[in-house]
């Protein structure tokens, strides 16, 4: 008996070993392509706290500059952003930062509004998978499954992404443990310049009003920012599509008032803060450039030190030693983009 | 609730550990439990019909046996005062009443199997022939397949037919019997278990025997990847293949021959591997239901080797009965009078064909079975009628029999000619396969094997490859486990051998199994039936 028992433990644990090793060597690396992918898990590496947070999608991960606002304010903060942020999948990474630590002020961008149900599994994946285990990840998960989805995929993310047995590369065997840092502290930098030109108008809506789990979402997280003390910022950020229709902007103005919330639409202020679409954008307005961005986050940096409680930390040894490292990091990234950019565009 | 879901693996988990940790008189009880729930997920309304099944058979059996009983009784405490004609017709009253009971309970249950299988069928032809008419057309009635019927009413009137015939007693608790019925393991795709077999081990205590379990547990995972590596891999380039029958014509009908072949083979017999290796980690031993059946060397021996628990079942309750039966052997008088040596065989042949409708009408409500029966029919019959110029043959050529040579060439013939017959499961209607099968000679481009066309059917060459692979360690297990299965073989060098086979299976099959998005776990081919 005793035997067999032992015999069951050893293969339990070789079946286990090797279902560890096979899920790391099959997850996508998001290293060399869709960088997206990297961004969520890269927070839990994270020395130092932070006195502000930006949860949104691609409108905070492409547009606001953590770097900048360290080096000309002192603010240390960090973007939890990803592809296609749903609001519920922006509410769990909420509540699940605010497990680690507890910012001085949460910035949300609220263009994700807009999407009342689960939309894209591609999505889902580049949003979930760089989460914790935690019951954060599981409600997250539950919340944004669509149809086709199973949840003991989340779990055992080999069951989702072992037809890549043959595409597995180099790259996945070099990060089976380890990952290289893709962003600065959850900024995709990005120095291409493609101008905005013929940026379509939105078509009209049938209704303009976001689905009631939006606003149900959008409830807990002014009452979590609320209960742990945490001012919530509601932002739109300058980005000219996708569309923010007039109707929408209304809603969201009632509703920061009604919360006693603050609520700032970029949109409406490109020109105080500079930004000129035919420069500061890499992709004709979707998102800004490295430039644009530093313009917004260099605007949003002045308003943070004047409206809210966040301190200038630059002469804090702890926190300058860190984020010393990262501007060294952020100024050779940059400087390596702007040289492959030039390459190619030697005009 | 397939068995290739997560829901069968979490239900199988869960039994699987109370029904070692419960008292043993009490695992039969868990298992009936058990299998109600399993059926039940089919949907609740499926309850009823196997409800029907299990309580008419197992109320007509206990009347067949106490009134063979009773008449027993009775005429051996008469025996002295009666004649030897008394006691005959005395017999043969209590006979009548027995059969009038089969008769009823058969024809309830084989009834509700007709009415849900083939009522639209038979609408669908009496509106062909009344648009021939210029008639009006019948509605189509919305029936659904409750799961496994076709299975579980040939078991059920097995046993029925098996206490009618003294052959077994008849089973004394409902629940007990409802089990044999209900065995989840092998509801939905058989085998048809015998009473006598499957109730030897079904209602016995089992205690935990790490050996049985390693064993039942690598088989079923075999199984499954037999199933999720081979058959739901090749499931792809068939669908596109059958899909577009104009396009894909001349040797790619080829391919489709040869591929539903690989893809039905695993799909089933690795179904089936699951049924044995479930049942045997609870310690209950079903009956085999292959034995190599694509090393058959002719027709009828394939069909001895392929679903065998099918094939007995229509031999035992079917085939022997019907040729003792009195239109069978007057029509055996006559031919024999008319046609001499060669018309004693026409009653026998006669019996044959309407086997193999009833087999083909079986497998689905549609005229493609019928037709694959009756092509199966006629080819063994041919090969029975051809069989004294074989042996002519054979007596010009002796060192051809026996040889490997001639074996391969036989087991060659008779892969192609049952998978030739095979593709009429695959088309959408029996001319359209007929002139499919008839571009292989038309317009058949050899080309087409190497141009890369095959790469362009929905699965990579890295797909084929592993399909290849799997196909390939299917071959291998065959070839190897003539006498023994080679994972017995391996297990009595080291029980180690037995784990580490499980370990391996499981690896192989999440990585290579075709399941997750993109894919749907296609259902087991033999469910349908």
């Amino acid at each position: 008996m005793k035997r067999n028992i032992r015999a069951a433990l050893l293969w339990g644990a070789i079946l286990c070993a090797g279902l560890w090793l096979l899920n790391a060597l099959f997850m996508p690396k998001y290293m060399s392509d869709i960088p997206e992918g990297a961004l969520i898990a890269e927070y839990y590496r994270e020395e130092t706290s932070h006195d502000v947070i930006f949860i949104g999608d691609c409108e905070v991960y492409e547009n606001f500059s953590p770097d900048l606002l360290w080096r000309e304010y002192g603010v240390t903060s960090y973007i939890r952003g990803s592809a296609q942020q749903l609001i519920w999948q922006s509410y769990y990474l909420m509540e699940e930062t605010l497990k680690y630590e507890t910012p001085k002020v949460m910035v949300f961008n609220v263009l994700s509004m807009k999407y009342g149900e689960p939309q894209s599994e591609a999505y889902n994946r580049l949003n979930l998978d760089g989460m914790r285990l935690s019951p954060q990840k599981l409600a997250a998960v539950r919340a944004s499954m669509t149809e086709e989805e199973s949840f003991l995929s989340y779990l055992f993310p080999l069951l989702r992404y072992h037809a890549r047995w043959d595409e597995l590369t180099g790259e996945d065997v070099k990060y089976l443990t380890r990952r290289d840092i893709v962003s600065d502290s959850g900024y995709l930098m990005n120095v291409e310049v493609r101008p905005a030109e013929n940026v379509p108008a939105g078509r009209p809506l049938g209704d303009y009003s976001f689905a009631p789990a939006c606003w149900d979402y959008l409830d807990k997280m002014a009452d979590l920012c609320e209960k742990h003390g945490v001012r919530l910022v509601l932002i739109k950020a300058p980005s000219l599509y996708p569309y923010w229709y007039d109707q929408w902007e209304e809603q969201i103005e009632d509703y920061a008032a009604r919360r006693g919330l603050a609520y700032i639409n970029f949109l409406e202020l490109t020109g105080e803060i500079g930004v000129d679409f035919s420069a500061d954008t890499y992709d004709s307005g979707l998102h800004l450039n490295l430039y644009g961005a530093e313009k917004l986050s260099r605007w949003f940096g002045a308003w943070l030190m004047e409206n809210c409680p966040v301190e200038d930390r630059r002469s804090q040894e702890n926190y300058a030693r860190v984020w010393n490292e990262k501007s060294a990091a952020y100024a050779a990234r940059k400087e390596r983009l702007e040289a492959e950019w030039s390459g190619k565009n030697p005009a | 609730m397939s068995f290739a879901s997560t829901q069968f693996l979490a239900f199988l988990a869960a039994l699987f550990l109370v029904y070692y940790a419960i008292p043993q008189r009490h695992q039969w009880k868990l298992l009936l439990a058990g299998s109600l729930f399993f059926y039940w997920f089919a949907g609740w309304w499926c309850l009823i019909y196997i409800g029907v099944t299990a309580v008419t058979t197992y109320f007509a059996a206990r009347k067949i046996d106490a009134l063979a009983r009773g008449q027993e009784a009775w005429l051996r405490e008469h025996k002295a005062g009666l004649s030897k004609e008394e006691r005959k017709a005395w017999k043969a009253r209590g006979k009548a009443v027995r059969f009038r009971w089969l008769l009823g309970c058969l024809l309830v249950n084989f009834g509700v199997l007709a009415v849900v299988k083939y009522t639209n069928f038979v609408i669908g032809n009496a509106n062909a022939a009344l648009s021939l008419l210029g008639g009006g057309q019948l509605p189509s009635l919305p029936m659904v397949l409750p799961m496994g019927i076709s299975f579980y009413t040939f078991q059920a009137m097995g046993y029925l037919i098996d206490v009618y015939w003294g052959k077994c007693p008849a089973e004394r608790s409902l629940g007990r019997f409802a089990l044999f019925v209900t065995f989840f393991p092998q509801l939905i795709q058989g085998p048809i278990s015998r009473f006598g077999d499957l109730s030897r081990t079904l209602y016995a205590g089992h205690s935990w025997d790490s050996r049985q379990i390693a064993m039942g547990a690598e088989r079923a995972l075999w199984g499954l990847a037999k199933k999720l590596i081979v058959a739901d891999r090749l499931a792809i380039p068939l669908r596109t293949l059958v899909a577009d029958p104009e396009r894909y014509g001349g040797v790619y009908v080829l391919a489709v021959i040869f591929l539903y072949a690989v893809q039905l083979y695993a799909d089933f017999t690795g179904g089936i591997d699951i049924t044995i290796g479930v049942a045997r980690m609870l310690g209950v031993q079903v009956t085999e239901n292959f034995q190599r059946p694509f090393f058959s060397k002719n027709a009828a021996e394939y069909w001895r080797r392929w679903h065998i628990t099918m094939g007995t079942w229509f031999r035992d309750y079917l085939f022997y009965p019907m040729s003792v039966s009195k239109p069978i052997l007057k029509l055996h008088q006559r031919c024999r009078n008319r046609f001499g040596r060669f018309g004693k065989r026409i009653s026998v042949h006669t019996c044959s064909l309407i086997l193999w409708f009833v087999t083909g009408l079986w497998h689905g409500a549609s005229w493609n079975f019928i037709v694959w029966g009756l092509l199966n029919g006629i080819v063994i019959i041919i090969s029975q009628e051809l069989e004294p110029l074989y042996d002519k043959f054979h007596a010009r050529f002796p060192r051809l029999k026996g040889s490997r040579g001639w074996d391969l060439v036989q087991v060659l013939r008779t892969f192609w000619l049952m998978g030739t017959i095979r593709v009429l499961d695959v088309y959408r209607d029996v001319p359209l396969t007929f002139r499919q099968l008839g571009t292989v000679l038309t317009g058949c481009r050899p080309g087409t094997l190497w141009d890369g066309s095959f790469l362009e059917l929905g699965i990579g060459g890295g797909d084929w490859l592993v399909a290849a692979a799997g196909a390939g360690a299917m071959l291998a297990c065959s070839l190897l486990g003539r006498r023994e299965p080679v994972r017995e073989r391996l297990a009595r060098h080291s029980p180690h051998l037995a784990w580490g086979g499980c370990v391996a299976l499981i690896w192989l099959i999440l990585i290579f199994g075709v399941y997750g998005i993109g894919f749907d776990a296609s259902q087991f081919i033999y469910n349908q039936f």
